[in-house]
């Protein structure tokens, strides 16, 4: 036992010398065998919550299922503006549309005639699932584990634990199954309400499967799975093997968008069986858990506390590179690779990494191969041009790593809420009047310096909601808001603050003073709780209302507060921001469409805004095909909306990544997701900077040693002295008062 | 002596139950179970009826503590306090908010936590009691003297301060060990070493300079004196009686955190990347994740309850006069 012991320590020792020899970094994060491999490594901050495609929604969430699920679309890579291409699906579907009776409409019907439109949708063939317990067959070719004894679920801990596995071919079933879901009772998908008003019959199913559930859960089943093939649904139905129909009512041109969302990947109902079976969910075994997908990568561990990997997918059907792209991708080399079968990485390694220290210094080392910038980290990372053109810093640029940025399809931007009575307005004259104080705190508030300031550079002043890369959303001189900026010397330039002052008297209040009441303008700025971090930016927007002699009072509460306060209309002024779901300007002009008011309609309409032609206009556009025509009614719209200025339109946020040499084939954006599988690693590269960039220092260990013995001899000296010392002192007087006691 | 830890436990329930009412209220008056069904369903489109459905699977439909709309007992068991409470006496905690087994998680994540907590526990208890010796050894010479100046010092140093220094000189400049992260089998050893150094030494400074006190105060009772007078040589007398009779109030501090060694710490476990349950209790704090929050204070507290019962005991073995009665 002893020897067992020893030998153990030995080898421990050994494994040490061993590495310590063998080149591998000392500070390396990764196993040893991993060197030099074909791997990509990430981290993630927050554990995902969801990887059922039914559930999952948040950007953290689909950077793993949208690896591993395929819907029928996805967005091509290269190509700006965003456009759909086929992913599973053989070709984009075929759109058809009928009319209250029934009978096929043209395609250039109008949307007012279309009762329905039914997509329907070609699958591939051929196409393959990942390998799975739940498809796995004995010799007779039953399912293995579609029906557990207690004895076998025992001896059951993770998945690993199926000693067999099996895959079978995809089929269009899977993906009305996967329809099916979005109103399965036990599961919530966020975009079922959405659904319920187009997909027909998708509410009445949820209700009917709502029923059934109860009634398995009444009778007191053991097994409560509700098999969803025996409840057929109107909207979505299998035409053959490989294709399938979707049937939504009226025109509603953004649902191949949805197409290309992993909510309408394909799940098989095999999958769905097996994770039913009493006993496993206990043990996290899960579809939420242990995704099952046909795409170029799988799941092959997953601890989301400590780290998470995707796999290539044996099973993997092939894709190539894509042939097409902008003009400046082949200069920057994203084309080199056209034609090339995907996915080019083996593996990917995501590390759970909480704090942002240890990430950006584990990039620096290179255990990281892409970084975004904190703006603790910024200045170190980045320095602008004097064209104010961002650049990597010397620093960054002597290890290789470059910089890549790109508008993102969001909007951050300041809301307020027109139920309010001062910035909302009561009354014909009381509405005319706030909607010249929101025009005058419009151009004061500055937002060009705000960028440059608490964002770094790193966002674009809005000039409506419409983010940039969006259809509708308009560049130079045409698409300036012209109650904020005149267009001067070839760039907008923000109205004085004069321009201001004198719509902020015709508003009532001049010099900021109530012209009624004769006592200053008091506005309210309801915010979340924020550290001491957020008071320069919080004192900035202060200064902003001083501008107008406007006091501004900050109203900061916790997150849910803050929550409380927006769906109940009791918040003033706030802040607020919106991520695209889709390239389209329905995904941000229905965030001011009237009936999307968060009182009362719960909808995503945060400032309660409602002007009743914008609405009338915003049901004719949201229907509508990309064209002239459509430009033309939403630049009405957006001129409404900054006459009424609703909102400070605020900035669109730049996203900034760094990416080491060995990184290739990137093009950042924020609407596809599925992009591991055109990324490229030059693993040898990155392995010889990991040598080279972290070799270890050992002088401090040294002279950590030489101070430790520096120390201990002196110590030892007055040791001895002093021990020798005690002999000595007991023959001194005293020692025979000491001795009577001892006696 | 059985007796007495019978009587403890016994005692232990109300306190337990004052503490999980204590979490409750204080839970509940920051997050609403409507707050939480939001968090959980995420921010964009969630309509009240998902919301209404969540709470009724999770069973936040029922009212907090009383209910109103029940008869006799049930209008408080009928709650959401009761029906939550009961099932954790009995170790049943349930699934977090998100779907996943409690038990599970923390089953899975207490040696990791166990892992950096264990070595700075008994490696620091060695170091603290080592360099308070010294320093008593050397008591009223400059060795004391800047040994105290040291240890306020290091006393004044925030921890985190000690985590991002001790990344930035270890791991980022000198390459010795990695910065973050947390391996299987023999590879956990390398992430070790950081955590537990800056473990011991953060609390090095307040630790040693309490134990220095308490050697101290016993360097000046007669039975020292007495050893002195024997003729025993001072590292005898220090080692041998002096430290024995310290360890009352040695153990009073240390023998109550035992227990909670398997919690993790919050801090350093999210700095180091330690899958363990410290970060679990920070994860649930931010998601607002009730289940998981009580579960852990549940545990914490009546880890706590154990190790005061264990420090009880400790005095038995080191003190023979001590009776548990």
């Amino acid at each position: 036992m002893v020897l067992k012991t020893q030998f153990k320590y030995l080898m421990l020792l050994l494994a040490i010398f061993v590495c310590a020899c063998s080149g591998n970094p000392w500070n390396n994060p990764y196993p040893a065998k991993d060197a030099g491999g074909n791997i990509l490594y990430s981290a993630f901050a927050e554990r995902p919550k969801h990887l059922d495609p039914v559930q999952s929604y948040s950007s953290n969430e689909i950077l793993f299922t949208a690896q591993i699920y395929e819907p029928p679309l996805q967005y091509h890579y290269l190509k700006r503006p965003f456009t759909l291409i086929p992913f599973a699906a053989a070709r984009m579907p075929e759109t058809i549309y009928l009319d209250r009776n029934g009978t096929r409409l043209p395609q250039n019907a109008d949307a007012e005639q279309i009762a329905y439109t039914i997509y329907e949708i070609p699958i591939k063939q051929g196409i393959r699932y990942q390998p799975h317990p739940a498809f796995a067959r004995d010799e007779q070719g039953e399912f293995r584990y579609h029906h557990l004894p207690e004895e076998e679920l025992a001896k059951i801990h993770k998945l690993n634990d199926f000693a067999h596995t099996g895959s079978r071919e995809l089929a269009a079933e899977d993906y009305v199954f996967q329809i099916k879901r979005l109103a399965h009772p036990r599961l919530h998908s966020p975009i079922f309400g959405l659904m319920s008003d187009y997909i027909v019959g998708l509410k009445e199913y949820s209700m009917i499967l709502q029923t059934a559930a109860a009634a398995r859960l009444d009778e007191q089943r053991v097994d409560t799975y509700l098999d969803l093939k025996n409840f057929p649904l109107e909207g979505a139905e299998v035409v053959d093997t490989y294709t399938y129909r979707v049937k939504i009512k009226g025109k509603y041109p953004q649902f191949m968008y949805w197409l290309a969302m992993p909510f309408f990947a394909p799940i098989p109902w095999e999958v769905e069986r097996f994770y039913s079976q009493k006993g496993l969910a206990e043990k996290n075994i899960t579809l939420d858990w242990y995704p099952v997908g046909t795409g170029p990568y799988m799941l092959s561990e997953n601890d989301p506390n400590r780290v998470m990997i995707l796999e290539k997918n044996p099973n993997y059907h092939g894709e190539t590179y894509p042939s097409e792209g902008m003009p400046d991708d082949i200069e920057e080399g994203l084309l080199a690779d056209a034609g090339k079968p995907l996915p080019f990485i083996d593996k990917v390694i995501y590390s759970r990494e909480r704090e942002s220290i240890p990430r950006w210094n584990k990039f620096l080392q290179g255990y990281y191969d892409a970084s975004n910038i904190g703006s603790d980290s910024f200045d170190q990372a980045v320095q602008l041009s004097g064209q104010g053109e961002a650049t990597v810093s010397d620093e960054m640029k002597e290890q290789g790593i470059r910089l890549e940025t790109a508008v993102a399809t969001s909007t951050n931007y300041m809301g307020f809420n027109m139920l309010d009575p001062v910035v909302g307005g009561v009354g014909k004259h009381g509405r005319e009047a706030a909607r010249k104080l929101r025009q005058a705190i419009s151009i004061a508030v500055d937002y060009e310096e705000y960028v440059s300031i608490f964002a770094n550079g790193r966002g674009v002043p809005a000039q409506g909601p419409i983010a940039p890369g969006i259809a509708g959303h308009r560049e130079g001189k045409e698409g300036i808001n012209p109650v904020v900026y005149d267009w001067e010397n070839g760039r907008p330039q923000r109205k004085p603050i004069e321009a201001a002052r004198a719509l902020l008297a015709e508003a009532g209040y001049p010099g900021g003073m109530d012209v009624k009441t004769g006592a200053p303008l008091v506005l309210y700025f309801d915010v979340t709780a924020r550290g001491a971090e957020d008071k320069a930016s919080l004192d900035w927007m202060r200064k902003q209302f001083q501008k107008l002699n406007i006091q501004l009072v900050v109203r900061s509460t916790d997150y849910n507060r803050f929550q409380d306060k927006i769906r109940k209309g009791n918040a003033q002024i706030f802040e607020w921001g919106w991520n695209a779901d889709y390239p389209d300007p329905e995904n941000f002009l229905f965030l001011l469409h009237g009936p999307q008011q968060k009182v009362g309609e719960e909808g995503e309409n945060a400032s309660n805004y409602s002007n009743p032609e914008y609405d009338r206009l915003f049901e004719r556009m949201k229907n509508m095909e990309n064209g002239p025509q459509r430009q033309k009614i939403i630049d009405s719209m957006v001129s409404i909306l900054r006459h009424d200025a609703p909102w400070l339109w605020g900035y669109h946020p730049r996203d900034y990544g760094l990416y080491h040499a060995w990184y290739g084939n990137v093009k950042p954006n924020r609407l596809s997701n599925n992009n591991v599988k055109y990324w490229r690693i030059d693993a040898s590269l990155r392995e010889q900077k990991r040598r080279e960039w972290n070799k270890p220092v050992l002088w401090p260990v040294g002279l950590a040693l030489i101070v430790l013995v520096a120390g201990l001899f002196p110590a030892l000296v007055v040791y001895r002295r002093k021990e020798r010392g005690m002999g000595i002192q007991g023959s001194v007087p005293g020692a025979n008062e000491f001795g009577n006691l001892n006696a | 002596m059985l007796n007495y830890i019978i009587r403890r436990l016994f005692y232990a329930i109300p306190i337990l139950i004052g503490v999980n009412l204590i979490t409750f209220t204080l839970f509940f008056v920051v997050n609403t179970p409507d707050d939480m069904a939001r968090m959980q369903l995420g921010i964009k489109r969630v309509t009240p009826d998902a919301i209404i459905k969540w709470k009724q699977e999770r069973g936040y439909d029922k009212p907090l503590l009383f209910n109103e709309g029940e008869q006799g007992l049930a209008q408080l068991t009928r709650t959401i306090f009761f029906e939550k409470s009961v099932a954790m006496f009995a170790f049943r905690f349930g699934r977090a908010d998100d779907g996943r087994d409690i038990a599970y998680e923390i089953k899975s994540r207490m040696m990791p936590s166990l892992a950096i907590a264990l070595p700075v526990f008994v490696l620091g208890l060695g170091v603290y009691v080592v360099f308070a010796l010294t320093m008593v050894f050397f008591r009223a010479t400059y060795v004391d003297f800047w040994g105290v100046v040291l240890c306020v010092a290091l006393m004044s140093i925030s921890s985190l301060f000690y985590i991002i220094a001790g990344q930035f000189l270890i791991s980022k400049l000198w390459h010795l060990v990695p910065i973050s992260g947390y391996g299987q089998h023999m590879d956990v050893a390398k992430f070790l070493v950081l955590p537990v150094i800056i473990g011991v030494a953060s609390s090095a400074g307040a630790n040693t300079r309490w134990y220095r006190t308490l050697f101290l105060e016993e360097m000046g009772k007669d039975y020292v004196r007495t050893a002195r007078a024997k003729g025993l040589a001072e590292s005898i007398v220090l080692f041998r009686h002096v430290l024995r009779n310290a360890l009352i109030p040695i153990l009073t501090g240390a023998v109550v955190v035992i227990p909670l060694l398997f919690l993790g710490s919050l801090i350093a476990e999210s700095f180091f990347g330690i899958p363990g349950l410290g970060s679990y209790t920070i994860d649930a704090i931010n998601s607002q994740d009730f289940a998981v929050v009580r579960a852990m204070v549940f545990l914490g507290s009546l880890l706590y309850i154990v190790g005061l019962i264990l420090t009880d005991i400790s005095y038995t073995l080191v003190d023979p006069r001590i009776r548990l009665e």
